[in-house]
């Protein structure tokens, strides 16, 4: 929560302080954590979805964006990562089994 | 196993396409970067769907996916103390029958509760209330994600901890040599109070969690799945290999991925030829303090344990130690 925002006064809140809007966590950008980006070679890319399954941080969206590789491969969908959230771990770097996600260092 | 058995034993999920693709745990979490509980919470949420009431004992998990104001779930959460997380949840079951009897939820309507405990909150403090809960037969699923020592308070040792880890109370020196004894066996534990169903999984084989976890859902009465989570912070390795580990501690034996399925006990994920203890240990900065003699202790402890697990199968499911 931004410093500037005004607090909710005891009265605004929920009753026992409960949190009524689900998921909202998403709004907490956790992806200025990262110190390596993994960037997706989409060329390279066999659309095994294991980056996907084994992030922490569900980041990667499957996204209906039609993808022909060079070699003429024609996918119907493709990954794209949430920088926003992505703590930048490398699992998917890791896991990826033809190498296609690069780990690149983060420069401002 | 019989082959009726073996017929009747269900795969929830077979191909990685399957997998739901909803997300009811969402980013922006506090868990440390490359921590395999977000990876395990997903999987565990996927496969329970959105009618689902998860009660989370105090953990790793629970203080840092709820910093107020903010929630990771889309389901209803209940936060407890790491003592009474199986006791609540034993409430909150009997609370769903009552009001599914009086018809004030429709009575078809499939509610699943999900106890979510740590190691600490299992092995050691909530381990009362989950016998309790155990043998009252409640239908609840108790997962157990163990990162085999108390991480979120800074590193301390639970009845998890493996021999000779390196903990902040199990330091590594001349006297010490790091933690004394051998890993408590929960899961046997929980399966001598003969529930239907009890069942050992690790997130580097992301179906066989799933299934379980489904089949763990599905199954009436109390059920128990107890999950390995390599914790970066804790271990001391690279948040890149959290899932590398978790598949290396499969491969050499030090962690056996079985179900216990209505008394029908079955190793699911077979390992024909195991590696040596090492491979997993050097991996793992809490471990480097070991030498060759302790690493073959283990090794001793491991070879043990794997054929008390082929005994049980009554075949040899995981083999022997390559190289």
């Amino acid at each position: 929560m931004a410093a500037e925002e005004k607090l909710p006064a005891w009265n605004e809140i929920p009753p026992g302080g409960i949190i009524i809007e689900p998921g909202n966590a998403e709004e907490r950008y956790t992806g200025d954590w990262r110190v390596f980006r993994p960037v997706i070679n989409q060329d390279k890319c066999i659309r095994c979805l294991l980056c996907w399954v084994y992030c922490p941080d569900s980041v990667f969206h499957i996204v209906d964006e039609e993808y022909v590789t060079s070699k003429g491969r024609k996918y119907s969908f493709s990954l794209k990562i949430d920088y926003d959230h992505c703590k930048g771990c490398g699992i998917c770097v890791e896991e990826c089994p033809v190498n296609a996600i690069d780990f690149v260092e983060e420069v401002k | 196993m019989s082959s009726q058995a073996q017929k009747k034993k269900k795969r929830y999920f077979k191909l990685i396409n399957q997998i739901p693709r909803q997300e009811l745990f969402s980013p922006g979490h506090g868990l440390c970067a490359g921590c395999t509980a977000g990876t395990i919470v997903r999987h565990l949420l996927k496969a329970a769907g959105p009618n689902t009431i998860v009660v989370n004992a105090t953990g790793c998990v629970e203080v840092s996916t709820t910093t107020y104001p903010y929630t990771s779930w889309r389901v209803p959460w209940l936060h407890l103390a790491f003592e009474n997380a199986a006791a609540a949840a034993s409430g909150v079951e009997t609370a769903i029958k009552v009001l599914q009897r009086k018809g004030v939820i429709d009575p078809n309507k499939k509610i699943n509760i999900v106890v979510l405990g740590g190691d600490g909150g299992t092995y050691d403090i909530g381990f009362q209330a989950l016998s309790g809960m155990l043998e009252r037969g409640h239908n609840v699923m108790y997962v157990l994600y163990d990162n085999e020592a108390y991480m979120n308070t800074g590193i301390q040792r639970s009845g998890s901890t493996p021999l000779f880890a390196w903990t902040t109370t199990t330091p590594a020196g001349k006297v010490w040599r790091g933690e004394r004894r051998p890993k408590k066996p929960i899961a046997e534990i929980v399966a001598a109070h003969r529930v239907p169903y009890v069942a050992t999984t690790n997130p580097a084989y992301p179906l066989d969690m799933l299934n379980k976890f489904k089949r763990g859902l599905i199954v009436e009465g109390p059920t128990f799945v107890h999950v390995l989570q390599p914790c970066p912070t804790g271990w001391r390795f690279d948040p890149r290999y959290g899932i590398k580990i978790a598949r290396l501690a499969t491969e050499t034996g030090m962690w056996v991925n079985w179900e216990l399925d209505h008394g029908e006990f079955d190793v699911t994920v077979p390992v024909p030829r195991r590696k040596h203890v090492k491979h997993y240990l050097r991996m793992q900065g809490r471990f480097k303090h070991l030498t060759e003699e302790e690493i073959e202790e283990i090794q001793k402890w491991v070879d043990q344990e794997v054929e008390r697990i082929n005994k049980m199968v009554g075949r040899q499911v995981i083999g022997p130690v390559e190289e």
